[in-house]
């Protein structure tokens, strides 16, 4: 079956809106890699392993494989302000995965947001950004899902209240926040920076992160990076500032970060630490340094006042650290270099909100395990060690010690971050 | 409920069995108020049992102007859950028969668990106090109970098949146990043990401290859960 | 009835320093790799984690760390004349269980054995003549020389980060290091550890003497530490919990913190935990092993065809699965014949106890934290005068200060009262141990077989240990510790109690996990189970590790050894997978 005929089966099909009953491209008993060469343009595994390196690259196994589960085959529990929304099977089965879809169907998913039935997607699903990608880029990670063992996964529905469960509603979300369009290089800047926006606006997709979302959930359109909430934790600002944003990393601790999980400065945490095992660490180093040459573009977020912390509070602070956290992290939150990641000056600690720190003291840490750096060093949780109050006075004090400045954090909101915490799906 | 530093977590998490209802007096000493309430106040010891583990750790590790003895420090309360635990049941030994008796190098080969061992010197030697001082241990005079210890450690006690030595020995590395353990298991109440011989606790890093010789060491006591055992230990009953 | 699982290459009967060693070395090899283990999944967190490890009773009292005796234990006498009971409690050793093995739980000592240790019969009768060598005493080369295990002992310690000052490298003597130590191809990889209070009172007490102390090697990082799998490990942060419990720090070398972060990416390799392994099955030839026989968490047996085996479990259990496997001719003490259970020799250790003025914060320690003299280890010494074979070394360990197993009191202490009291408070804080630690040699009377009473949890028969120390051992063992004495008499204002040690040996206290020997290897198959590259000689598709190959013990701590020689194995391993059969042929 040729690329063509194939094109105009799957336009039929979604014509039809036939789905089960229907003959289909694929025989289901044989491997998948078997019609490869039916199924892909001219120069099938150039095209398959770049298909592989942007699928790393958006880190699609992060939210399409569930713990313990089939790669790519979805049933991730995907926790939202509104509910939780189940990944997808993109495994190549042709009755619960994209077995039947076109390359059309797939662009048009990661180009608008709408599936092959013509219904709208979630944006939990990061079309917002995808949609930048370039249709070659995007048929590439088709080509190389295509390769993929078919997994028999059916989608779980969506636990969500009305009218969020209709999905018709993400129209009119679409029309309020979204876009679609194909990222535009700007001629002003280097091809390096053009290469960088594309990746972290792109298939990076770092503001569904890293920016601040509003009470829709909707991103800023510029995609600003200055910090969001993110499944319990808090993706600091990847802006200028020095406090809290990248403003005082060289392009080369942001390579060293992405690469290998750590640096001289801090280490991955929480979600980013999954994004650097299972994404970053595979870039290229000139994708690296680009994404790091345009992050270093992005302009400082005016620094905000914090308020002054009461010494009482401080005092119990720094005692807790002194029991608790100074035989790795040391008197001076200096960290052990080549093990335990600093405290001082770290943009993580000193981030707007303290989320992603208080969740490092409930349930510890691990720092990913990379091919650079295999070991994976690992810190214990204090969620029963410690309780709400003293957390709070521990995370206040660490963030204002030693030169560090950020807001407090109270007792009530560590209670709080536990009981989501406990009730989060994955956690 | 706040999310306390619950000792009782940690006793679960090192496999001892907490009745909830005698918590507080694990702890705290406050096992009056409980009793006249009619809730159990020992895990393990029946109360005249509890009587003689006492007044024998009292004069083990007596009070005196170096601090606080066995009784204070909350020895008995720390052998009470010990017994009620693994420990007790003696969980990881090997009890399997026949039983024949052996040579000093051979080790332990009597089939009691130490909480058995317990009740059966007990009973014996309140039975021999009362044929010789027509009391129970605890009701002696302090110089009469050190005169039963010395005998017990002796060998001379009979306490039918259990040589009286074994049981002294057992007490004697219990007691040692409950007052230099980390408080988190009920003894060793207020750092008590610790601060007699200066040790500072679980402190974990010494890197800049090592090579200052003979400078004392100036972080405050520690426990594993905390630095106010007492507190927290107060904390958890409430909890419970 | 068992059932049968799909065939594996190798299969590793447990999977503590020597299995994760062989398996990383075969899994880079090509071959599919599966190590069963018998205890628990353990990692630096959650198990080791600092907010509750430094927990003396729960580790080191109630031995929760340790082998559970309750399943399976051996039993014990001094001689033939006694009936063996059984180890109903841990005492004298303390074998582990559980990933990582005995490789969490120890102090990090990490010796080379002297060049003479390996050829111990051939140069005691050089230099002392045959009639030096009491009768009975089982005493024989290893097969192996230390020139031969000196690129493999640089491995071990270049794995495991090893902080120490080398004496000798190719052959020049380096000022600070022991002048006794075999020449080595390079120094270590990190320097040595800090020294403590005490530590330093006994390197000015011991040059006063006339000796030549150093700082005892030690798998507990000096420095942050990137050994060459590229697994890092932390700076040892002297917190004084090594032996007897896991590193919460990555400062001491374990499989944990050195091989499985790189190990368990492999896609040839497996690992099961919770399977204890009760027999290597052979074919019917009794020539082959097919693989082995193990019984899961839930009692359900399972036998597990292997083209391979390697025995990677303590010394005792690597001995008692041969012998109830039936693998190789159990040695019978009266014709001093056969071979399995052979040769069990231990250590003898004895203290000496130093009383001073000076604050000494013992409890700032780590594991192999200590300064030493080799004077008197070995053949360092002219024994001729002295008509015992062996030695030892003496050294002040600081490995902690934990207050109920680790405080020293005056002889004349009262045991327990006001009195004893009264004694802890004035010594915890000054008191200090110097330690001797001494070889032990094989004997016809020492020897390992299976007891005819009593049974494990899966109904085999326990392991039988028959052992005392003999008057050769005693003699050496009192002569060390004079010489302790002697040292701890310099230290200024010192009062010492001298603890020797006595005989019988008992299996109670607490003496050292350094159980060794029972398949022992050698280059007669008369005198050993395994040739000199750890290979049945009955069983060429079988191997044995760890120390129950040592022919008899030297006076070191024997991981170091321990390593290389698995190392060493492993380079034959490689050759025999290319063209299986013995390696040695007789």
């Amino acid at each position: 079956m040729s690329a063509a005929r194939l094109f105009g089966f799957g336009c039929l099909l979604a014509l039809l809106a036939v789905c089960a009953a229907c003959s289909h491209d694929r025989d289901e008993a044989a491997p998948s890699t078997v019609k490869l060469g039916e199924r892909m343009s001219p120069g099938p595994w150039g095209q398959i392993s770049r298909g592989r390196y942007l699928v790393r690259a958006g880190d699609c196994a992060a939210c399409h494989t569930a713990e313990g589960g089939a790669p790519f085959a979805g049933d991730r529990a995907i926790p939202t302000p509104f509910g939780t929304i189940y990944s997808s099977n993109i495994t190549p089965d042709p009755d619960t995965g994209i077995g039947r879809w076109t390359d059309e169907d797939f662009y048009r998913a990661m180009h608008e947001g709408i599936d092959r039935e013509g219904d709208h997607l979630y944006p939990a699903f990061p079309y917002p950004w995808y949609t930048r990608l370039s249709r070659d880029d995007v048929l590439a990670i088709k080509a190389y899902l295509d390769t993929l063992t078919p997994v028999r996964q059916a989608h779980r529905p969506d636990e969500l209240p009305w009218p969020l469960d209709q999905r018709g509603v993400m129209a009119v979300w679409n029309g309020m926040y979204f876009d679609a369009g194909t990222f535009q290089p700007d001629p002003k800047r280097s091809p390096q920076w053009n290469r960088g926006a594309y990746l972290v606006k792109g298939l990076g997709h770092c503001g569904a992160c890293h920016s601040d979302k509003n009470f829709a959930g909707a991103t800023d359109k510029d995609d600003p990076l200055t910090g969001g909430f993110a499944e319990n934790a808090f993706a600091p600002s990847l802006a200028g500032g020095t406090r809290d944003g990248l403003g005082s990393w060289p392009e080369q601790d942001i390579v060293q970060y992405l690469g290998t999980g750590r640096n001289g400065r801090t280490s991955a945490a929480g979600p980013m630490a999954e994004v650097v095992e299972d994404s970053t660490q595979y870039l290229s180093k000139p994708d690296l340094q680009a994404i790091a040459v345009y992050l270093k573009s992005l302009p400082a977020r005016k620094d905000s006042a914090v308020a002054s912390v009461d010494k009482d509070t401080l005092d119990r602070g720094a005692a807790l650290y002194v029991d608790n956290c100074e035989g790795c992290h040391l008197k001076q939150g200096q960290g052990e270099p080549g093990a335990f990641p600093p405290l001082r000056q770290s943009s993580a600690v000193q981030a707007k909100s303290a989320d992603t720190l208080i969740n490092v003291i409930l349930n510890g840490s691990r720092i990913p395990r990379t091919a650079a750096e295999p070991t994976g060093l690992a810190m214990q949780g204090f969620a029963d060690h410690l309780d709400d109050a003293q957390i709070a006075d521990l995370t206040t004090y660490i963030r204002n010690a030693w030169g560090n400045r950020g807001e407090a954090v109270d007792a009530g909101h560590v209670e709080d971050l536990r009981k989501s915490l406990r009730q989060s799906p994955g956690g | 409920m706040n999310h306390d530093p619950a000792r009782r977590d940690f006793l679960r998490l090192v496999g001892v069995a907490v009745p909830a209802s005698m918590l507080l007096c694990a702890c705290g000493g406050h096992d009056t108020g409980s009793a006249a309430r009619g809730v159990r106040s020992t895990a393990y010891f029946e109360s005249g049992e509890m009587d003689f583990i006492r007044a024998a750790t009292a004069r083990l590790i007596p009070e005196d102007a170096l601090g606080p003895g066995a009784d204070k420090a909350g020895v008995p309360a720390f052998i009470d859950l010990q017994l009620a635990g693994p420990y007790g049941r003696a969980e990881r030994w090997y009890m399997q028969g026949p039983w024949p008796s052996g040579t000093d190098s051979q080790g332990y080969q009597l089939r009691y668990t130490p909480a058995q061992i317990y009740r059966q010197a007990i009973a014996g030697i309140d039975k021999h106090c009362r044929a010789k001082y027509q009391q129970s241990f605890a009701g002696l005079k302090t110089d009469q109970q050190d005169e039963v210890l010395h005998a017990l450690e002796g060998g001379k006690v009979d306490l039918g098949d259990l040589p009286s030595k074994t049981f002294f020995n057992l007490l004697w590395q219990n007691t040692q146990e409950g007052f230099l353990a980390d408080p988190a298991y009920g003894g060793n109440r207020d750092f008590a043990g610790w601060k007699l011989i200066g040790f500072p606790g679980p402190r974990y890093n010494y890197v800049r401290e090592i090579g200052e010789y003979g400078k004392p060491y100036g972080q405050p006591y520690v426990s594993l859960i905390g630095r106010v055992p007492g507190e927290a230990l107060t904390h958890a009953g409430g909890a419970a | 009835m068992a059932r049968r699982l799909p065939p594996v290459d190798v299969v590793l009967v447990g999977f503590g320093w020597t299995a994760s060693i062989i398996a990383q070395e075969l899994t880079d090899a090509g071959v599919q790799v599966l190590a069963l283990e018998r205890g628990a999944w353990r990692d630096t967190v959650p198990d080791f984690a600092t907010d509750h490890i430094q927990d003396e009773l729960r580790y080191a009292v109630r031995k929760q760390i340790f082998e559970s005796p309750e399943r399976e234990t051996m039993t014990f006498r001094n001689n033939t004349s006694q009936t063996a009971l059984p180890m109903r409690h841990l005492g004298s050793f303390l074998p582990a269980a559980g990933v990582g093995g005995a490789g969490v739980h120890w102090n990090g000592q990490c010796w080379r054995f002297l060049p003479q240790d390996f050829v111990i019969r051939t140069h005691t009768e050089q230099r002392y003549g045959k009639g030096f060598i009491p009768a009975d005493m089982n005493l024989q080369d290893w097969g192996v020389t230390y020139e031969e295990l000196e690129p493999h002992y640089d491995r071990f310690e270049y794995l495991c980060g090893v902080s120490g000052q080398a004496g000798n490298v190719g052959g020049q003597l380096v000022a600070g290091g022991n002048p006794f130590e075999g020449a080595r191809a390079r120094g270590y990889p990190l320097p040595p550890l800090e020294r403590c209070a005490s530590t330093v009172l006994f390197d000015k007490a011991a040059r006063e003497v006339g000796f030549k102390p150093f700082p005892c090697p030690a798998a507990n990082a000096s420095r942050p530490y990137r050994n060459p799998l590229g697994v890092q490990m932390g700076q040892c942060t002297y917190c004084g919990y090594c032996e007897w419990f896991g590193c919460g720090n990555y400062s001491k070398a374990s499989p944990q913190t050195t091989i499985l972060p790189v190990l368990l990416k492999k896609d040839n390799f497996r690992f099961k935990t919770h399977c204890a392994v009760t027999r290597v099955n052979t074919d019917n030839t009794g020539k082959r092993a097919t693989g082995v026989t193990y019984v899961d968490v839930d009692g359900n047996e399972w036998e597990q065809p292997a083209q391979m085996v390697v025995l990677c479990a303590f010394a005792h259990h690597n001995v008692h699965l041969l012998l109830v496997s039936k693998i190789g001719q159990p040695y019978d003490p009266v014709s001093n014949t056969g071979v399995v259970g052979r040769n069990y020799a231990y250590q003898i250790t004895s203290s000496v106890d130093v009383f001073q003025k000076e604050r000494l914060n013992p409890f700032m320690g780590a594991g192999a934290l200590g300064q030493a003299v080799d004077e008197f280890n070995g053949d360092n010494f002219d024994h001729g005068p002295q008509g015992f074979v062996g030695g030892g070394y003496i050294a002040l360990w600081n490995t902690g200060g934990r207050p109920i197993l680790q405080h020293y009191l005056p002889e004349k202490a009262p045991k327990w009262g006001a009195g004893w009291k009264k004694a802890m408070h004035e010594n915890y804080l000054t008191a200090c141990s110097i330690a001797t630690h001494g070889s032990v040699m094989s004997y016809r009377s020492s020897y390992l077989d299976l007891d005819p009473t009593w049974r494990d949890a899966y109904g085999n028969p326990l392991l039988r240990l028959t052992f005392d120390f003999q008057p050769n051992e005693l003699k050496m063992s009192g002569f060390l510790t004079d010489k302790a004495a002697q040292i701890g008499r310099a230290i200024p204002g010192a009062t010492v109690h001298e603890k020797k040690r006595g005989g019988p040996y008992s299996i109670v206290p607490y003496q050292t996990t350094h159980n060794t020997g029972g398949a022992v290897m050698g280059n007669d198959p008369k005198t050993s189970v395994v040739n000199r590259y750890l290979q049945s000689w009955d069983v060429p598709n079988l191997w044995v590790m760890g120390s129950s190959v040592f022919p008899q013990n030297a006076g070191y701590n024997p991981t170091g050894t321990v390593g290389a020689l698995t190392y060493w194995s492993a380079a034959a391993m490689k050759r025999y997978l290319k063209n299986p059969g013995p390696l040695v042929t007789t």
